[in-house]
């Protein structure tokens, strides 16, 4: 059998046409080809342009409905921040779990491992892409919060009250980029869409009413509360007061409940079989 | 070429694939045929570094999957055309393949053409698709990148014999210029009518392999004689050349090739009605027992 042929040298140019590994030149898939693909990837079928879509349009129904029903004296660009960043860091943990879980449950990640066999390239393209919208997702919620500000001091006849500054802009987006860690976390540790989505409406409604609940009938609970339920630690972002003990305890909780499980998901993720 | 070394995979105590060394040479057809939950799919997702070997190695082009800088336009994959979005449209999955392995945008259309999908076809999403038409879509991934071997696990699946014919004919132009080509199957119709040589496995093991002319060779000669009682006759000369027969009705199966048995009739003096190789009997046999041994065990895939 001949094995003449096997490695594609580019520079040389093959005299029999039927030298097949040499017909191309074959170069590595770079980075920001990998984050391109997985970027039209979220937006090519109707559930993910929607998905992407509903970030636009939860922005403007929730500061329309501040401009009609809240009081007069909430009026400020705070207040509409508030509104729009409470439905959106819903959205957005979603986008970064489907993000994973859909090469699993479309069984997708068949094709995607195939042409890219290198795993955590793949995901670090959909980490650094989601994370990309996520960002530009905050800043066009500050654009139509700052609208509805400026629309709502209009229509109560006051002076727009500006009241965000950058230090509490960057909180909150601190906060939201670490519930998207969140989102990929529960997505590379169950690699399914139903039970990441459930795992992650225990993880940011179930469980932080228990730890809640726990506190308030268990004194001793209630000093280690800070220690150990890492939604109360990141609310601490949106509450723009951050101590020095906030941040450790942003960074014990975060350690226990984001990053060592993000390390073993990720390390399955890896290692699994793709069927 | 693909080569695979004494690969081995094993589920907790359950082996899957156990030992399986063949080749898949350049310029051939190689099916890969054995029943369902033989360890072909297995074997496959191996090959392409979806799943981990327990032992063993498989070298594509002479390295290992994930030692190709690009892999799709080395080798063309097709493990199972419904794993796809099933809310993409065809050309928008050609199109994702394309974007990822950095090649023209008009290679889309080219290779929806060469598969024989319709511009309208592929506007259509995939949940809407035929397994024909998924087939052929998932043949079109595998060819976008212009490989230079092709792995395809079950792509005949769904096609009509229309679609097989096409088929045959694709990856018989695909070897001919020089393209190796791996294909599974657990039809022995389709494998012989595509392929050039055959590896049959069965409970994760390789059972039978060589070329396709050998295997059916393998399975004998046919013959019968005009006057029923000259038969004897024929069977006493083949044995005296040391040749096993097997009488079938009117006549024997032979384990030699035509030739020898037309030599010993002639030298016997027995007039032959019918003299020819038993197509395939041999091996039809043996993939048929293959087939009921796993039945009866309800190994699954």
């Amino acid at each position: 059998m001949s094995t003449a042929t096997q490695t594609p040298t580019p520079s040389v140019v093959p005299q029999v046409p039927t030298a097949p590994a040499a017909r191309h030149e074959v170069r590595p898939i770079p980075m920001s080809r990998l984050a391109k693909v997985e970027l039209r990837k979220m937006f090519d079928t109707r559930a993910g342009f929607w998905l992407m879509a509903s970030v636009a349009i939860v922005a403007v129904l929730a500061s329309a409905a501040v401009i009609a029903w809240a009081p007069d004296e909430v009026i400020n660009q705070e207040f509409f921040s508030t509104a729009i960043g409470m439905p959106l860091s819903v959205v957005l943990p979603i986008i970064a779990i489907l993000s994973i879980t859909s090469e699993y449950s479309q069984r997708t990640g068949l094709t995607t491992y195939t042409l890219v066999p290198w795993r955590g390239r793949v995901i670090t393209a959909k980490v650094l892409v989601t994370l990309a919208i996520g960002v530009v997702s905050m800043v066009v919620a500050l654009a139509v919060g700052a609208v509805g500000n400026v629309v709502g001091a209009a229509i109560a006849g006051l002076d727009p009250v500006w009241n965000i500054g950058v230090q509490s802009f960057g909180y909150i987006v601190l906060a939201n980029i670490l519930g998207m860690l969140m989102g990929f976390m529960l997505g590379v540790v169950f690699r399914s869409s139903p039970a990441a989505v459930v795992a992650y409406f225990v993880y940011s409604l179930v469980l932080p009413g228990a730890f809640a609940a726990l506190a308030a009938f268990q004194g001793w609970f209630r000093d280690l509360q800070p220690w150990v339920d890492v939604n109360f630690a990141i609310t601490r972002l949106f509450d723009n007061s951050m101590t020095a003990e906030n941040w450790q305890q942003l960074g014990v909780t975060t350690l226990v409940w984001l990053w060592i499980p993000l390390a073993l998901g990720l390390r399955a993720v890896l290692r699994a079989e793709v069927k | 070429m693909i080569s695979v070394e004494s690969l081995t995979k094993q589920y907790g105590s359950f082996t899957a694939v156990d030992h399986v060394s063949f080749t898949a040479a350049t310029g051939r057809v190689t099916g890969f045929l054995g029943p369902n939950g033989a360890g072909k799919s297995t074997t496959m997702r191996v090959m392409v570094g979806l799943t981990r070997a327990t032992s063993g190695r498989v070298t594509v082009t002479g390295r290992d999957y994930r030692e190709l800088v690009n892999p799709g336009l080395e080798v063309g994959v097709l493990l199972d055309a419904s794993a796809q979005h099933a809310g993409r449209t065809g050309r928008e999955i050609l199109t994702i393949a394309q974007q990822t392995m950095g090649l023209s945008r008009t290679r889309v259309a080219e290779t929806l053409a060469r598969v024989g999908l319709t511009e309208d076809e592929a506007g259509r999403r995939v949940r809407d698709y035929s397994l024909g038409m998924r087939q052929r879509l998932g043949i079109a991934t595998a060819l976008i990148g212009d490989p230079e071997v092709l792995i395809l696990d079950e792509p005949a699946n769904g096609l009509d014999p229309a679609g097989i014919r096409w088929m045959r004919d694709l990856l018989r132009g695909f070897a001919d210029q020089g393209g190796t080509v791996l294909l599974s199957s657990h039809l022995l119709h389709e494998i012989e009518v595509i392929a050039d040589d055959i590896v049959v496995i069965g409970q994760g093991r390789i059972v039978a392999q060589g070329s396709k002319a050998e295997l059916l060779a393998s399975a004998g000669t046919l013959v019968r004689t005009s006057d029923p009682s000259h038969l004897d006759r024929l069977a006493r000369a083949l044995h005296e050349a040391s040749v096993v027969t097997t009488p079938i009705d009117g006549g024997l199966r032979v384990d030699a090739d035509p030739e020898l048995v037309g030599e010993a009739a002639h030298r016997a003096g027995v007039v032959l009605r019918e003299l020819r190789a038993a197509d395939g009997a041999g091996l039809e046999e043996m993939f048929l027992q293959l087939t009921a041994e796993t039945a009866r065990e309800g190994a699954a895939a």
